[in-house]
């Protein structure tokens, strides 16, 4: 029998998370104050989890890299967030948003995990609104709501092209108000460097302090890792620059499992790389592709021509483009899911369509919208004679409300006018589904140490739908987390203030210091970047949107060779007792290496494409779907989770078996 | 569009730490295409001196999309320079022409201490938000119906201007005075254009204001530098608003 016990409650699906509410142990205000509670990272999950739990009464301390925790990366997030709220009376319910976040995830989430993340959806709005997040209204006053790829209602509510900064601003309001209190302590521009495990229990963390480059120990009861995601393993990607895989690998170094690290998702629009120089990729909000139609040109002529400049993309007549998506995918055309859009560019621009010079890039294009929208203007506003100028004026004055600022963007990045010329853009690593395996009550392996957020890999399977991260993290951080670390609290209230001052903590300081000063005495002849780059190379090169054994068992050998020569050759300038960013990056790209070898032994171990892991030796033959991902129940509908052991690639793997009881497998169409 | 990159000549400010004394460097980039961001001109220059063994320079910089608020760098006296509505990371080399020398300096305020060379701490902007930057909720999620108040859209747009400040600083350091009133305004303005903001509007501004005072940013003497220099484009009306809150609030205690 498995290791693994995911604690999902008895009972019908729709109860168990009330019947687990009514059930769960409580800790008494009293008690709550002589308990403390660490919290890495200030997104939207521990932001919101740092906030709840200090008003609930716990003692809690708060740490993020940034120099404030209104900064962390989810406050990148545009597009929305979603909500089983049915305010535009199309259909909607917690069952339907529920079945959508399922199937987007190919079958590969687990259910009671995602059937309450769709309940508790709806207090989320409720939340935000009563905290004062401006989402955006209708003229009747109500909220506003707009459609996501992978789904058939409107459900998503936004504030224009930054609704994460939105709801970021909204957790961190509640966090101030607490640390004003005096109930939270914050600890800005602090890396977490090591988990420290006492009898089994995650009892507290070894710091640094960038400011000063200062080590020191933290204890706590219980342990929240909200530490994000770690796109950032294939160097280019649309996360931030400091984003990084640390505090969760050095969790699963101590011994929590690391479940599907392989399920990353390519978001499909995101502006094409320019250069070798490029640090980051910029994501363009998937709301786009509401009103913009992907295509790429019918013949090799014309792309030949547009690389070229001898002509222009909209010199192109309607029936000299092929708006491939549309064609492949008539049911639901430019907005199916994420891993498939990608998929879908990706075999365009192999087979040589591609419309810049690098030859990956396609083109999203809002005439259609602006002619639309432009004919609806003016019908309200009575030109019934209205110039094809005239309507063009008035759509792109309805394309500029709803997506001024993302199209702003682009504008500068890319010094092009996306209200003329279609936007060229091309899949990027965004999103990682996998993260610390956690149970139902998002507690990892390792006794009071949980996952939360993108750091965990519960809910979104193999592929994550549009504006359903910012609904995770919330949820995690406003509403599941504060419940059910009560069970494990509640028989803590007679350990008392637990000392920092023994083996353990000395033996994890001394392990973090060991660490940096080896980093620091290398001095060897290569900037940390130099390797990390080579490991994004490999990574997206074999470990890409595209994988097979092949690929993915020479990859394995490559990330070992880079990472033997960081250890050998990496110089990193300055002193470890002060602000040293390459230091600060060196311990990042260390554990990145590590890592890296991980998810390509799960992408190789997993012989099956499901959402964003697609495995060239697994696909359709024939029939309607041919050539499309092909999944494999039989063989692979489990959890992998990854058990440290000595050495990235001899992790040893343990499975949770997914079950599916209220909603029947079936091969994922959008066709 | 030119093949062919530019050469440079950075002058950036070098201070080892907040107790010593800072300097400005000179440093030569060559080959510096007009396609990439000033911060990835930074890292081909960071580069470049860790090869040679020497400190790279340390700035501030995260997501890199213009939303994160942390970069914040002083470009030819211009708080994220020359370009506007854009942030340093945002900012493209094709702003600037071959041969030009180009002055790189942290934000400089007595508030905003330099921590390391481009570097500063802005803890000041949290401390005025622990002291009254949010609506007194809890987060149990059993508040009314999200739909249950109505709100103007033009009020709601208008709170949604004042709330997409990221928290830069920029207004900081581009006013003669080092004053934070456009960041503290705007922070007030979104909670009080809304109706769950209204309740403690008044106490807000107050203790807000208060603690702006006591961190030691400067005042406003309406030169409107922060306006002008604001990559979100914050409107001046949000100091004039907060104004009002906290004249009427301070007349009524």
């Amino acid at each position: 029998m498995s290791v693994l016990n995911s604690k999902v409650p008895e009972g019908p699906i729709k109860d168990k998370w009330t019947n687990h509410k009514n059930k769960i142990n409580l800790v008494n205000p009293a008690n709550k104050r002589l308990i403390d509670v660490i919290v890495v990272g200030t997104g939207l999950a521990g932001g919101a989890a740092a906030a709840s739990l200090a008003e609930m009464g716990y003692k809690v301390k708060a740490f993020c890299f940034q120099d404030s925790p209104r900064r962390a990366h989810s406050i990148a997030a545009q597009g929305g967030i979603n909500a089983a709220k049915n305010y535009q009376n199309d259909g909607d319910s917690v069952y339907r948003l529920f079945y959508d976040t399922v199937k987007g995830g190919d079958y590969r989430g687990r259910e009671a995990n995602v059937y309450r993340l769709a309940e508790v959806s709806a207090n989320i709005i409720d939340q935000c609104v009563a905290q004062g997040v401006p989402f955006a209204r209708e003229y009747g006053g109500l909220l506003d709501n707009r459609s996501f790829g992978g789904v058939l209602v409107s459900r998503t509510f936004y504030a224009k092209g930054q609704t994460g900064q939105q709801l970021l601003l909204g957790a961190y309001s509640a966090m101030n108000r607490q640390i004003g209190k005096g109930k939270i302590e914050m600890f800005n521009r602090h890396e977490m460097l090591d988990l420290v495990v006492v009898d089994g229990k995650a009892r507290g963390i070894i710091v640094r302090n960038h400011v000063n480059g200062e080590i020191s120990r933290h204890s706590a009861h219980a342990v929240v890792l909200a530490t994000g995601g770690y796109g950032n393993v294939f160097f280019l990607s649309t996360n931030a620059m400091g984003s990084n895989v640390t505090a969760a690998w050095k969790a699963h170094k101590k011994g929590a499992f690391f479940a599907n690290p392989c399920y990353t998702q390519i978001h499909p629009t995101c502006i094409p790389r320019s250069g070798d120089y490029q640090s980051k990729l910029t994501l363009m909000s998937e709301s786009l592709r509401n009103d913009g139609r992907i295509w790429v040109p019918k013949n090799i002529e014309d792309v030949e021509a547009i690389r070229s400049g001898k002509k222009k993309p909209t010199e192109l007549s309607e029936d000299e483009r092929d708006y491939y998506l549309e064609r492949r995918y008539p049911a639901f055309g430019n907005l199916v899911p994420r891993d498939v859009a990608s998929r879908a560019a990706k075999e365009r621009c192999d087979a040589g369509y591609g419309v810049n010079q690098t030859g990956e890039a396609v083109y999203l294009d809002f005439s259609s919208a602006i002619q639309r929208y432009g004919k609806e203007a003016a019908t309200v506003k009575g030109e019934k004679n209205a110039t094809k100028e005239r309507i063009t004026e008035l759509g792109e004055e309805v394309v500029r409300t709803k997506y001024g600022n993302l199209f702003q963007m682009y504008e500068k990045i890319v010094d092009d006018n996306p209200y003329k010329t279609p936007m060229m853009i091309y899949p990027a690593v965004h999103y990682t589904m996998g993260g610390l395996w956690v149970d139902y009550n998002l507690m990892t392996t390792i006794p009071g140490c949980y996952a939360a957020g993108e750091a965990n890999f519960s809910d979104h399977g193999a592929n994550r739908l549009g504006a359903s991260a910012l609904m995770q993290g919330l949820a995690d951080g406003y509403f599941v987390l504060p419940y059910t670390i009560g069970d494990y609290l509640a028989d803590e209230i007679r350990t008392g203030p637990i000392s920092t001052d023994t083996p353990e903590f000395e033996a994890a300081e001394k392990a973090v210091r060991g660490q940096l000063e080896t980093l620091m005495n290398i001095q060897g002849t290569k900037s940390v970047d130099h390797f990390h780059k080579r490991l994004g190379k490999v990574m997206w090169d074999k470990v890409g949107m595209s994988r097979n054994a092949q690929g993915l068992t020479e990859a394995i050998a490559e990330i070992r060779q880079i990472r033997e020569e960081f250890w050998k050759d990496v110089k990193i300038p300055g002193g470890l007792n002060e602000f040293n960013p390459e230091l600060a990056k060196a311990t990042k790209v260390a554990d990145f290496l590590e890592l890296g070898e991980l998810f390509a032994v799960d992408a190789l171990s997993r012989n099956e494409s499901c959402g964003g892991h697609f495995r060239e030796e697994s696909v359709e033959l024939d029939g309607e779907q041919k050539g499309e991902a092909k999944r494999d129940d039989v063989n692979f509908k489990y959890v992998a989770a990854w058990e440290w052991n000595e050495d990235p690639g001899a992790a040893n793997l343990h499975k949770e078996e997914l079950e599916f009881k209220d909603i029947e497998l079936k091969q994922r169409s959008y066709k | 569009m030119s093949e062919k990159g530019m050469n440079l000549t950075l002058k950036i400010w070098r201070q080892k730490d907040s107790k010593s004394k800072g300097k400005m460097e000179t440093y030569p980039v060559t080959n510096i295409s007009e396609h990439m961001s000033f911060l990835e001109m930074l890292d081909v220059l960071n580069e470049q001196l860790v090869e040679e063994g020497k400190e790279p320079v340390a700035f501030d910089h995260d997501c890199r999309e213009g939303i994160c608020g942390m970069c914040s760098l002083h470009i030819n006296g211009e708080a994220h320079g020359p370009d506007r509505r854009v942030t340093t990371c945002q900012l493209h080399m094709r702003m600037f022409n071959d041969g030009d020398t180009i002055h790189i300096e942290p934000w400089r305020a007595k508030a905003f201490p330099v921590i390391k060379d481009l570097i500063v701490d802005r803890s000041a902007f949290d401390r005025i938000q622990h002291a009254g930057g949010f609506i007194s909720v809890n987060t149990s999620g059993n508040t009314i119906d999200a739909n249950a108040i109505p709100i103007e859209k033009e009020d709601a747009d208008e709170a949604f201007n004042a709330a997409t400040c990221i928290g830069c600083g920029a207004c900081v350091a581009s006013c003669k005075n080092a004053s934070a009133m456009l960041f503290v305004g705007a922070k007030i303005s979104q909670f009080s254009l809304l109706p769950q903001g209204q309740v403690e509007a008044k106490n807000r501004a107050l203790n807000m204001v208060k603690q702006m005072d006591l961190e030691g940013f400067g005042n406003c003497t309406n030169t409107g530098a922060c306006e002008v220099q604001c990559p979100k484009g914050i409107s001046l009306d949000n100091i004039a608003r907060m104004n009002r809150d906290f004249l009427s609030a301070s007349v009524k205690k």
